[in-house]
C-alpha cells in the first residue's frame, strides 16, 4: 500500500471536512509570526551591516604607512570596484599667532564611498549633507579646530606651504571613528592640493588609505586575489560591528521580537495539541476499522506522519508567505523612520520558518496521533476500546525539549529562554490549581443562582476537569495577552524613558578645575538646571591585588584591549543616579582614610576583579592604591557621563584631572555654546544628537514592531480558546439537543451558554490578571532592571476582555451546537 | 493443523477473562469449535451471551486469555498485532451491523481498501467488479453520508469480498435495516459467499437468518450449549 499517497488523500478528506483546519491555522499563525519577525530582523541586521560599512566609509580599507603599492589599485580596477585614496597625518594648522595641531586628512571625490559628510554654515548651526569634497585651495574643518584657531568661514589659513580657504564646518565624517577625546580635530582638504602644502616628504609620518567598495562577492573575491593578509605592512578592515549602543537596543529589541514569537509558538502548541487530541478521538473508529481490515500499526504510524508533515509543510510555507507580506507591511509602516532603505529580504527566514512550524506540529500532535497505533481491532465490535492514554509527563517533556529547541534560537537569549519556558509552565500549573480552588468556591452558589446562571455554572462544575483545563489553556493566551498589551506599554514607557526627550545632547570636556565654577554657574543659570561636572584623571591599571597586569594573560580581545589601555577614572562622593549596587556599598562621604574604588560589573567580569580586590593604578607616574568595596550596574545607553571605575573623591583628587560634563541642550538655547567657547576658548564641545536620533528611532522601530507582532500573539490565543471549545464540543451538541427535546427554548439554551463563559472569562480574567502582574514584576526586576509600576486597570480590564472573549468565541465556536437538529444528533449517539 | 486441512478455523478450549471492579469476570469459557472449508455457521445467543467475543476471537481481532484459535493453518495465538493483521488481510472478512465504512471515502474507495492494504496494482477494477457485484456500480462515487443504510451494506459486503477472502464473519448484519432491506442483504449476502466458495460465520438473534446457516451454535453465559446441523 502506497502510505504516502493514502496520507495525501487523507489529508485532503480532513481538511475539508474541518478536522484538521485548527492545526493547520496554529500552525500557520505562529509561523506567519516568526517569519515575519524573522524577515524583518534580518533586513534590520543586514542594514545594520550596510550601516557599520558606512562607519568604514567603504566595504574595504587597506591602511598602510607607506604608500600604497599600485598592484592592489590596479587590482581594485581591473575587479570594477570602486577606489578612493587618501592620506592623513597630523601637523600644524596656523591662523595669525595661533597654532593648532590637528589631523589632516587629503581625500579625493570618490570619498566616501560609503555614508556622506556633513557640514554646517555656522557654529553649531544646521547640519547639510554633502555629496562633494573640500574644493581646491580650500579646507573643511571641525569646530573644535574653528573654536581653537578662533577663525571663520571664508578666511584662510596656512597648512605647511599652501594656504586653504574655510569653507565648511565639518560636522560629521562616516570613517572619524577611534576614541573621541583623544584625537586632534580635524581638517580635510582635497588630494590635489597635497603637493603644494609639501608636507608629503621621505620620512613624514602619514597614513595612507585606499579604500575599496563593491558587492561583497567581488570584495571577497579581491582579497583572495590579492593576497593582502600577507602584506606586513598593511591593514585591513572589513565590516566590523555597528556602534555598541546602536548594537544594544538592536539586541534588546530582537530579544523582545524573540520573545512575542516564542510565546506564539507555545500558544500555537498548546492549542495544536489540543485539536489533535480530538482529531485522535475522531479518529478511533477509522483506525479500528483499517486495523481490522489489515493495516498494520507502523502503516498507522507513517500515514499520520505523513499528514502531519504534509500539513506542516503546506501551512509553514503558507505562513512564510504571510510573515513576508505582514514585514512588508511592517516595512512600509516605518518608512522614514530608518536613516535609509532597509536592504531587500533574504530568503533564509523560510528555512527557519519551515524548520519550526515541522518542529512544532510534531512536537504538540504527533505523540496524540501516534496513540491511535494502538487502537484494538476489537473497537469494530466493542466502541468502549480506547487506546491507553498517554503518559503526560512525556507530552510535557516532548513540548519543552521542542521549544527549548526553538527558543534560543529565537530569543537569542539563554536567560530570556528559561524565564519564558519556566514561567509559561509555572504559570499553568498556578492556574490549574488555583482555577480548581475557584470553582469549588463557585459550586457553593449554584443553589442561589436562576435558571440559566445555574445551569451555566453547572456545566462549569460539573465538567471541572475540562474546565479548569480551559481556564488553564485560555488563561496562559490572556496573561500573555495582557503582557503584551498593558504590562508592555509598563515596560516599553519605562525602557523609553530611560532615553527621555531631554537625553544628554552635547558633551563637554577639557574642562579645567579652576573653570569648574564659573562654567558650572553659566549653564546653570542659562539651562535653569544643575550642572554636573565630572573629574577625569587618566591611568593605567597595572596591578589586581599582587599580580601584575599582562594584557597577554588575557585571551578575551575585548579583555586584552581594556588591559592594554588607559582608563579614564573618576572620583565621586556619591553614586549616579542612573546606576545601581550590585555588591557592597558606597562609601560615607566622611571616610577619606583610605582608598576605595567602585567597579562597573561588566568590566570586573572581564578583567577579573572581585569585591575586595586590591586595584594598583599607575597615574601621571604615581602608583595609587585602592580597595574595591563595591560594583556597580551602569546604563550606558542613558548617554550620561559614566566611568567604569569610580573612587572616593580622597583618593584621587590631587592628581591632574580635566572635567567632563553632558547636557542637554535644546535648539533655542544652542546659541549660548558659541557665548561659551568664546568665554573658555580651551573646553572642547561635542554634539551627539545625530546618536541620539539614530538610538531614539530604533526604539521607536521597535516598539511600532512589537505591536505588531502582537496581533499574532492574540490570534493564537484565539486559537487555543477554539481548540479548548472544540474539546467539548461533541458534549456540548448531544447536552443542547436533549435539553432541546425536553422542551428547552433556543433563548434558554443561548443564556446557559452565555452564563457558561461569562463564568469561566471571569475566573480566567482573575486568575489571568494576577499571573500577568507577578511576572511583569520579575521581568522588570530580573530581566530589564527597570523600575515599573503595575496598571491597576488590568483588574477591571482583563475581566472584561477575557469575559467578551469567551462569550464571542464560545458562541462562534458553538454556533453549530445551536443550529444541529436534534433529532439527528440523538440518532447518531 | 495445516492450511490443507478440511478445517478452516478451529477454537481450543478458549476462554475469555476480563478484569473488573469486582473482580475477574468470564466471559467466555472452554469453547471447542472447528467449522469447515465452506461451511456457514450461525452463532445465536441472547445479548451478553459471549457471542460477539466469540467471533473477535475467531477473526483475530482480539486474543483468547486461555486456549488458542488456529485459523487456515496459522496458531492466533503466536503472532503479534501486525501479524494477525496481516492474516485479516488475507484471509478474512467482516460485515458488521453498523457497516463501518469509512465516511471520507467513496464507495469504491472504502472497497478498494483492503485491495490496496495488500498491495493490488489492480484495486480500482476489482473494487469497481465487486460493486457491480453487489449492484452498485452506479454510485461507485459516492460518500457513505450519501447512502442509505441498505446501500451502505452492500458496500461494505463489495468490501467484504474484495480480497477473496477464505472466510468472512458478520455480526448482525441485518440489525439496522429494515425488514425488506434485511432480506436483500441476506440473499446478497448467502449468494456472494456461495460463488465464491466461502465460509461464513454469522453472529445474529435472529432465528429466522440462521436456519439459512447449514450449521448453528447456540451460546448462553459463555459457553456453547448446543450446536445443531
Amino acid at each position: 500500500m502506497n502510505t504516502f499517497k493514502f496520507a495525501f488523500s487523507g489529508l485532503k478528506r480532513d481538511w475539508y471536512s474541518g478536522e484538521l483546519r485548527l492545526i493547520g491555522i496554529s500552525i500557520l499563525i505562529a509561523v506567519a509570526c516568526l517569519s515575519s519577525i524573522n524577515f524583518f530582523t534580518d533586513r534590520v541586521k543586514r542594514g545594520t551591516q550596510q550601516q557599520a560599512t558606512e562607519l568604514l566609509a567603504a566595504d574595504l580599507v587597506l591602511i598602510s604607512s607607506k604608500k600604497i603599492q599600485s598592484k592592489y589599485i590596479d587590482a581594485g580596477e581591473a575587479a570594477a570596484l570602486i577606489i578612493s585614496l587618501n592620506e592623513s597625518f597630523r601637523s600644524v594648522v596656523v591662523k595669525n599667532d595661533k597654532l593648532e595641531l590637528a589631523e589632516v586628512k587629503a581625500v579625493d571625490s570618490s570619498y566616501p564611498i560609503r555614508g556622506y559628510l556633513r557640514t554646517s554654515d555656522n557654529l553649531f548651526g544646521e547640519e547639510q549633507v554633502n555629496d562633494s569634497i573640500p574644493s581646491r585651495g580650500s579646507a573643511w574643518i571641525d569646530s573644535r579646530l574653528l573654536q581653537a584657531l578662533q577663525v571663520e568661514i571664508g578666511e584662510s589659513i596656512n597648512l605647511g606651504a599652501s594656504e586653504l580657504i574655510v569653507e565648511k564646518i565639518l560636522t560629521y565624517e562616516p570613517d572619524r571613528g577611534g576614541d573621541l577625546f583623544n584625537i586632534a580635530p580635524r581638517l580635510m582638504m582635497n588630494r590635489a592640493d597635497l603637493d603644494e602644502t609639501k608636507l608629503v616628504l621621505p620620512g613624514s609620518r602619514i597614513q595612507y588609505r585606499l579604500l575599496l567598495g563593491g558587492k561583497s562577492e567581488k570584495i571577497d573575491a579581491y582579497r583572495e586575489q590579492v593576497n593582502i593578509e600577507d602584506d606586513d605592512h598593511l591593514r585591513v578592515q572589513g565590516i566590523k560591528d555597528a556602534r555598541p549602543e546602536i548594537k544594544s537596543a538592536l539586541e534588546r529589541a530582537e530579544q523582545f521580537l524573540g520573545l512575542a514569537a516564542l510565546v506564539s509558538i507555545a500558544l500555537a502548541g498548546l492549542a495544536i495539541a489540543m485539536s489533535a487530541k480530538r482529531f485522535a478521538i475522531r479518529h478511533y473508529d477509522n483506525c479500528a476499522i483499517m486495523r481490522c481490515l489489515g493495516l498494520q500499526q507502523g502503516q498507522i504510524t507513517q500515514i499520520y506522519f505523513f499528514q502531519l508533515m504534509l500539513l506542516g509543510l503546506i501551512c509553514s510555507f503558507i505562513g512564510c508567505l504571510l510573515g513576508f507580506f505582514a514585514q512588508e507591511v511592517l516595512n512600509q509602516m516605518l518608512i522614514g523612520m530608518t536613516q535609509q532603505p532597509l536592504p531587500a529580504p533574504s530568503w533564509r527566514p523560510v528555512l527557519s520558518g519551515l524548520f519550526t512550524g515541522l518542529i512544532t506540529v510534531l512536537a504538540f500532535a504527533l505523540p496524540q496521533l501516534v496513540r491511535l497505533r494502538k487502537i484494538s481491532p476489537l473497537r469494530v465490535l466493542r466502541k468502549d476500546l480506547s487506546p491507553v492514554p498517554l503518559n503526560n509527563y512525556a507530552i510535557y517533556a516532548l513540548a519543552i525539549i521542542a521549544l527549548a529547541l526553538l527558543s534560543p534560537w529565537q530569543s537569542g537569549n539563554i536567560n530570556l529562554t528559561l524565564y519564558t519556558v519556566a514561567g509559561l509552565f509555572l504559570t499553568a500549573i498556578v492556574l490549574a490549581l488555583s482555577a480548581k480552588m475557584m470553582i469549588k468556591l463557585l459550586k457553593q452558589l449554584q443553589p442561589r443562582l436562576k435558571m440559566a446562571a445555574r445551569y451555566g455554572l453547572a456545566n462549569v462544575t460539573r465538567r471541572s476537569n475540562q474546565s479548569i483545563m480551559q481556564i488553564t489553556a485560555i488563561g496562559i493566551g490572556v496573561t500573555v495577552i495582557l503582557l503584551l498589551t498593558l504590562v508592555r506599554t509598563d515596560l516599553l514607557e519605562g525602557w523609553q524613558n530611560r532615553l527621555p526627550d531631554d537625553a544628554p545632547n552635547y558633551f563637554l570636556i577639557n574642562i579645567q578645575p579652576k573653570q569648574v565654577s564659573g562654567i558650572k554657574a553659566q549653564l546653570s543659570a542659562s539651562l535653569d538646571t544643575d550642572i554636573e561636572l565630572h573629574p577625569m584623571i587618566r591611568g593605567r591599571l597595572i596591578k589586581v591585588n599582587d599580580n601584575v597586569i599582562n594584557p597577554n594573560d588575557y585571551k578575551d580581545p575585548r579583555a586584552n584591549r581594556l588591559a592594554t589601555r588607559e582608563f579614564n577614572l573618576s572620583y565621586s562622593d556619591k553614586m549616579q543616579r542612573d546606576n545601581r549596587l550590585v555588591a557592597g556599598k558606597w562609601w560615607h562621604l566622611d571616610d577619606s582614610s583610605k582608598n576605595y574604588f567602585s567597579v562597573e560589573e561588566g568590566i570586573a567580569e572581564t578583567l577579573g576583579i572581585s569585591m575586595g580586590d586590591q586595584l594598583t593604578y599607575s597615574i601621571a607616574g604615581q602608583d595609587i592604591v585602592g580597595e574595591v568595596i563595591n560594583l556597580r550596574w551602569v546604563e550606558w545607553d542613558s548617554f550620561n557621563v559614566n566611568f567604569f571605575v569610580v573612587s572616593n573623591t580622597a583618593a584621587l583628587d590631587s592628581y591632574p584631572s580635566t572635567f567632563i560634563s553632558s547636557l542637554f541642550i535644546p535648539d533655542a538655547k544652542r546659541a549660548m555654546l558659541t557665548n561659551l567657547v568664546k568665554q573658555y576658548p580651551s573646553i572642547t564641545i561635542f554634539d551627539i544628537d545625530a546618536i541620539l536620533t539614530q538610538v531614539r528611532a530604533i526604539m521607536n522601530q521597535v516598539i511600532r514592531t512589537i505591536e505588531f507582532v502582537f496581533i499574532f500573539t492574540v490570534l493564537t490565543g484565539i486559537a487555543v480558546l477554539f481548540a479548548a471549545l472544540q474539546s467539548t464540543h461533541d458534549e456540548r451538541t448531544h447536552e443542547s439537543a436533549l435539553m432541546s427535546a425536553l422542551g428547552a427554548s433556543h433563548k434558554q439554551i443561548v443564556s446557559g451558554l452565555i452564563a457558561e463563559f461569562m463564568f469561566l472569562g471571569v475566573i480566567t480574567g482573575i486568575l489571568s490578571a494576577i499571573a500577568a502582574s507577578l511576572i511583569e514584576m520579575a521581568l522588570a526586576e530580573y530581566v530589564f532592571k527597570m523600575d515599573i509600576i503595575i496598571n491597576p486597570l488590568i483588574w477591571l480590564i482583563a475581566p472584561l476582555i477575557c469575559c467578551l472573549i469567551i462569550v464571542l468565541t464560545g458562541l462562534f465556536g458553538t454556533r453549530k451546537v445551536l443550529t444541529s437538529s436534534p433529532i439527528l444528533v440523538l440518532r447518531k449517539t | 493443523m495445516d492450511p490443507d486441512s478440511n478445517d478452516i478455523v478451529q477454537a481450543k478450549a478458549i476462554g475469555k477473562q476480563v478484569s473488573s471492579p469486582e473482580g475477574s469476570l468470564t466471559i467466555l469459557a472452554d469453547i471447542n469449535l472447528s467449522i469447515k472449508r465452506s461451511e456457514s455457521l450461525a452463532v445465536i445467543g441472547v445479548s451478553g451471551s459471549g457471542k460477539s467475543t466469540l467471533l473477535g476471537l475467531l477473526a483475530g481481532l482480539d486474543t483468547p486469555t486461555s486456549g488458542k484459535v488456529i485459523l487456515d493453518g496459522t496458531i492466533l495465538n503466536d503472532l503479534d498485532e501486525d501479524g494477525r493483521s496481516q492474516i485479516r488481510n488475507q484471509s478474512v472478512g467482516f460485515v458488521f451491523q453498523s457497516f463501518h465504512l469509512l465516511p471520507g471515502l467513496t464507495a469504491l474507495e472504502n472497497t478498494a481498501l483492503p485491495l490496496e492494504l495488500a498491495g493490488s496494482e489492480q484495486s480500482d477494477e476489482i473494487a469497481r467488479q465487486r460493486l457491480a457485484d453487489v449492484g452498485l456500480n452506479e454510485r461507485i462515487h459516492h460518500y457513505p453520508d450519501q447512502l442509505s443504510g441498505g446501500e451502505q451494506q452492500r458496500v461494505a459486503i463489495a468490501r467484504a469480498f474484495a480480497c477473496n477472502p477464505k472466510i468472512l464473519f458478520a455480526d448482525e448484519p441485518t440489525g439496522n435495516l429494515d425488514k425488506k432491506t434485511a432480506q436483500r442483504i441476506i440473499d446478497l449476502m448467502f449468494k456472494m459467499n456461495k460463488n465464491n466458495g466461502t465460509t461464513l460465520v454469522l453472529v445474529t438473534h435472529d432465528d429466522a437468518l440462521a436456519s439459512l446457516c447449514d450449521r448453528k451454535v447456540i451460546m448462553t453465559g459463555g459457553q456453547i450449549i448446543n450446536d445443531m446441523k
